[in-house]
């Protein structure tokens, strides 16, 4: 059910357009950041606005929308970005990773393999990787124009010097295509290595700071780090206590105030698909069904 | 002409040669006709009083300001460069390989907000390294260098004294051995007995590591100590140049007479 007072998916075609621009410019120079004149939404800032605008320039009528907030679909955010398009553009929402042309996800890639013709929407808080270092906006663009990224290795020398190991664990700086240093998003640094050399479009939207960047289908995409400190993917170790995933990303659930605790599977359509296949991890109750996963998820908000 | 000659021939080239150099503020002079060369290994001061055209000089030669007139030509490890002419990317690259520039105040030329060692490894870093191990060692070995307690390697520079904090900057800058060192009133705000270490330390540095440098100051005796030659500024235009001990015993422009008779002796 399209609400008819506002035109398709929400923005205006001259904006759509304006933004489309943007992205082409970003996947032809894959990891730069391309300046955008982002518009207010109907949203506040931090609540992916940036996101929600190239979904928008992105989205077409026979397109499937999934989106997800650290992995889940039942989330506040992701449940009223997926309803904001329901209503302005009628597109079909689903919430299995395989199905859906666009997925909007806020800090997490879902674990299912993307696949060609899939676009991959992060919303991005700060786009800058040299912010926390180098204050000067002109200043780090220059860095970016000469490729004088040393100041990104004193942050993980920081990190080493400090902890004794890259402490950095999400928001992982990456090296797009041996040519420019990008902010991932505040992704785990888990997910980096799915970056790379990925079949589907990722596009990456910052609203507030107004930057649009993209990292085009089978992109090398290499995380930061020292010859003696390489770049670890990190993980739990533990298995997923609802559907025994070992190979996922997992959250931990403090499930009473004596420090209880269980690990579950980030990305529920993953969880949930696996459950629905038959498989059981520890916590997971006998005849347990994907629908009680939400009950779950409730309990331990 | 024989290997033997043309390395002597190299050697007898100047590494800095600047000529005619002008800047202006508008319709006020900031540096007007500066010509000078700096040989391989020497030091060179220039001194004046405030608003006499040295910082300008020293900032133009840097490349942070650009120069109306006149030429700056450095006989690099990769040939020779037209310096006012380089572009910004080769520009920089030269800052960070070849030249250092040290600022009078620490925190201008040091990165305040992380720790000592990521401070000296920066330029380490920014020319390639991407061994942790290897940078932190050698980062380590530069503090002892300027007398900082490796110990205090994750400090930061915060908790520094003045004096630590202009040791830090000079080790900051040198850790990538660079051939020029441009210094500007290096032991400006610093009291007496930390000055005189300083200057001992930068001499012994210039000496061992087979420096050029220029320094610019107010401040005589520092010259005295650290430069072999010396140019006198006053209103932007150079007054008197030649051997330190010469203008400083036998000054022959009337403003280096009053400048060297207004010492104050204790």
């Amino acid at each position: 059910m399209t609400d008819t007072a506002y035109n398709f998916a929400y923005l205006d075609e001259r904006t759509k357009k304006m933004i489309r621009r943007a992205i082409l410019k970003g996947v032809a120079i894959p990891g730069y950041q391309v300046p955008f004149a982002s518009r207010e939404m109907p949203m506040p800032y931090g609540w992916g606005t940036g996101g929600v605008q190239v979904t928008a320039a992105c989205l077409e009528p026979e397109d499937t929308l999934k989106v997800i907030d650290q992995g889940a679909d039942d989330t506040t955010n992701a449940v009223s970005i997926r309803k904001f398009f329901e209503r302005t553009a009628g597109v079909a929402t689903t919430t299995e990773t395989e199905e859906a042309t666009i997925i909007q996800t806020r800090h997490r890639i879902p674990e299912a393999p993307l696949t060609e013709g899939q676009i991959l929407v992060y919303q991005v808080p700060i786009p800058e990787p040299l912010r926390f270092l180098e204050p000067r906006e002109p200043e780090t663009r220059r860095m970016h124009a000469l490729e004088e990224y040393g100041l990104m290795q004193v942050k993980l020398y920081e990190d080493i010097s400090r902890h004794g190991h890259i402490a950095t664990s999400y928001a992982y700086p990456v090296l797009v295509e041996e040519r420019y240093v990008m902010d991932p998003s505040p992704i785990p640094k888990f997910d980096n290595p799915k970056l790379s050399d990925c079949p589907a479009l990722q596009l990456f939207g910052a609203g507030r700071e107004q930057r649009i960047y993209a990292i085009p289908p089978h992109t090398t995409v290499v995380s930061l780090d020292f010859e003696d400190h390489p770049f670890e993917r990190g993980g739990t170790g533990e298995a997923c206590a609802l559907c025994g995933a070992r190979e996922s990303y997992l959250d931990e659930v403090i499930t009473d105030d004596h420090g209880t605790r269980m690990f579950v599977c980030s990305d529920t359509a993953y969880c949930e698909a696996r459950r629905r296949a038959g498989h059981r991890g520890v916590a997971a109750p006998p005849g347990f069904a994907a629908s009680a996963r939400g009950a779950q998820g409730e309990d331990a908000a | 002409m024989s290997g033997a000659a043309l390395a002597m021939a190299a050697e007898d080239r100047p590494l800095l040669t600047v000529k005619g150099l002008t800047k202006r503020y508008g319709a006020r002079i900031g540096c007007a006709d500066v010509s000078f060369g700096l040989w391989p290994g020497e030091v060179l001061g220039i001194v004046g009083e405030s608003g006499s055209g040295k910082t300008t000089l020293l900032r133009c030669l840097a490349g942070e300001l650009d120069a109306d007139e006149g030429r700056v030509d450095y006989e690099g490890a990769q040939g020779l460069h037209d310096v006012l002419a380089l572009s910004e990317p080769e520009r920089r690259r030269l800052m960070r390989t070849e030249w250092a520039l040290v600022h009078q105040n620490p925190r201008d030329g040091l990165r305040m907000g992380v720790s000592a060692g990521a401070n000296v490894g920066e330029r380490l870093m920014a020319v390639g390294w991407r061994h942790y191990g290897r940078i932190r060692e050698t980062a380590a070995d530069w503090l002892g260098r300027v007398e900082i307690d490796p110990g205090r390697i994750d400090e930061r520079p915060a908790a520094f004294s003045g004096g630590m904090q202009q040791r830090l900057q000079i080790a900051r800058n040198l850790v990538t051995a660079p051939r020029l060192v441009l210094m500007d009133e290096p032991t400006g705000g610093l009291d007496v007995s930390v000055q005189a270490r300083l200057l001992d330390l930068i001499r012994g540095l210039v000496r061992d590591l087979g420096l050029s440098a220029i320094v610019v100051t107010h401040d005589l005796a520092v010259v005295r100590l650290l430069a072999d030659r010396l140019i006198v500024m006053q209103g932007g235009h150079v007054v008197e140049q030649g051997l330190t001990d010469q203008v400083l015993d036998d000054p022959q422009a009337p403003y280096t007479q009053l400048l060297v008779s207004s010492v104050l002796r204790v």
